[in-house]
């Protein structure tokens, strides 16, 4: 039988890990969406001293394991004397700073590809027609290209923050307690698994629940503009 | 009268390709220039050229008595010395796409009124009483709430008519206009043209439809493998073709448009 009396003692715990889980998803996602919108304008530009280190930057996180990216940030920096003598000490040697930058520029690159994917299937006679018009190249990226890429990238986007949410259970393996961390020491304290995981998978659900639910509301608000309109056949 | 619009010696070629050579075109106040010819003729890249969508490899442009200053890339081909200067007379030559070419993610009457507030500076309240005097004209203000995806072919290009006079240019330009609409919608958007013909407007138009070339043209253009191979009035062009491949080409468009 499931032990609720379990759950419901750890109940406090679970929502102090859950408090831990939300603050590095937000944190993370709000600083790697404001790296990688700038970053997809390089990676798509025509200039390749701009485009490539982008490309580099994407191609490198995306192609090894956001562990291995933790670890090399949390304990890879510290080897290093430069680094421990510097003034950012005191935060690296943080893991939640750690695990906060180590997330960041992960989420920064899946979503300057996606973002740069987003701006590459912008319909070219959208960019002739302003051009025609007058426009400067700022106001063609800032009224054109990234208002269309950005709703584009929206679904997409959504599924990003779910995966990213997902990502923050590895926190634990740089001793931030977080859901999956307090589920662990659940476990190991009642050896009941059930209890302890499936009501870290509840937590993780619920959170997923609300992420794709605020993208619906996002998308039927910012993709208006490719809804079928009231009754069309 | 007034010169709009002139382009002197234009040339433009794609790789070792020419596809102009050597076309100059005139357009005083309230002219209205059909270019006609064959596809491939080059009548779409020249109307490019006049904007510098394309970039052509030699010529000169010059706009409402302004010279666009010309420099050579690395390629050869000429871009503007001053992309200010360009912008500008960008500004004041508004085109109209085959394919209509609106911003998707924007609504109608936001369509008309970007360019005239980030370009031409006017306030948002002088921009949408300017946006809604040309959708009003081109009939579709009804529809200034809905979005691009949300209107038929013929609406979508109205809305490109109106976002391009809301500049109100010198010269608007015309690629080909109604080839991308089903039949049942060429014949509002023609109407729409008709009356800005009618208005004194200055047009460049390049078409397919000879009946509006031969009733609103001041001038025909016939280009031929990018050279202009006769130029005139309609009346002048359509009875008495000078040349064997005008008189092919008319025979065709007549004998396609008997079918129409």
């Amino acid at each position: 039988m499931i032990d609720l009396q379990i759950i419901q003692d750890n109940l406090p715990a679970f929502l102090d890990g859950a408090r831990v889980t939300i603050l590095l998803l937000l944190a993370s996602a709000a600083a790697g969406l404001s790296l990688s919108l700038p970053l997809a304008v390089a990676r798509v530009s025509a200039n390749p001293y701009l485009s490539r280190p982008v490309f580099l930057f994407t191609y490198v996180l995306r192609g090894t394991p956001l562990l291995v990216q933790l670890f090399m940030v949390y304990f890879g920096l510290a080897q290093f004397d430069m680094v421990r003598e510097s003034s950012l000490w005191p935060l690296l040697r943080e893991p939640w700073f750690c695990a906060w930058i180590a997330f960041t520029l992960n989420t920064a690159a899946y979503t300057t590809e996606m973002l740069a994917g987003a701006l590459r299937a912008t319909p070219a006679g959208e960019v002739e027609a302003a051009r025609s018009l007058g426009m400067t190249g700022f106001d063609i990226y800032t009224r054109i290209l990234i208002p269309g890429a950005v709703r584009r990238a929206l679904p997409q986007y959504g599924n990003e923050l779910v995966m990213l949410m997902h990502a923050t259970s590895i926190a634990s393996a740089v001793t931030l307690v977080e859901i999956t961390r307090v589920a662990r020491d659940v476990h190991a304290n009642t050896l009941l698994a059930v209890e302890a995981f499936g009501t870290a998978a509840l937590f993780y659900l619920a959170l997923t629940l609300c992420i794709t639910g605020l993208f619906r509301l996002l998308e039927r608000r910012l993709l208006r503009h490719l809804a079928r309109p009231a009754g069309a056949s | 009268m007034e010169i709009k619009l002139q382009a002197d010696n234009i040339a433009k070629r794609y790789g070792s390709i020419d596809v102009l050579h050597d076309v100059s075109l005139q357009a005083r106040a309230g002219d209205v220039i059909a270019l006609i010819g064959a596809s491939g003729s080059g009548k779409s890249t020249l109307l490019r050229c006049l904007n510098l969508l394309e970039r052509p490899h030699a010529g000169c442009l010059t706009v409402a008595g302004e010279r666009l200053a010309l420099t050579p890339d690395r390629t050869g081909e000429l871009t503007a010395a001053d992309p200010t200067q360009l912008r500008r007379l960008r500004a004041r030559l508004s085109m109209v796409f085959q394919q209509f070419n609106l911003w998707g993610h924007m609504t109608v009457l936001r369509n008309v009124i970007e360019a005239p507030i980030r370009v031409n500076g006017l306030s948002k309240a002088e921009a949408i009483e300017r946006a809604e005097h040309y959708l009003a004209r081109v009939g579709v203000l009804h529809r200034r709430d809905a979005y691009p995806a949300h209107l038929s072919g013929g609406e979508q290009q109205r809305v490109a008519i109106a976002r391009a006079l809301a500049m109100e240019p010198d010269v608007m330009l015309f690629d080909e206009p109604t080839s991308a609409l089903d039949p049942e919608l060429v014949g509002e958007v023609l109407r729409v043209m008709r009356g800005l013909a009618e208005e004194g407007r200055t047009m460049v138009v390049v078409t397919h439809e000879m009946a509006f070339a031969r009733d609103v043209g001041s001038q025909l253009v016939f280009l031929h493998k990018g050279r202009i191979e006769e130029q005139g009035t309609p009346a002048d062009l359509m009875s008495n073709p000078q040349s064997d491949r005008l008189r092919t080409f008319l025979a065709s468009s007549l004998h396609r448009a008997g079918h129409a």
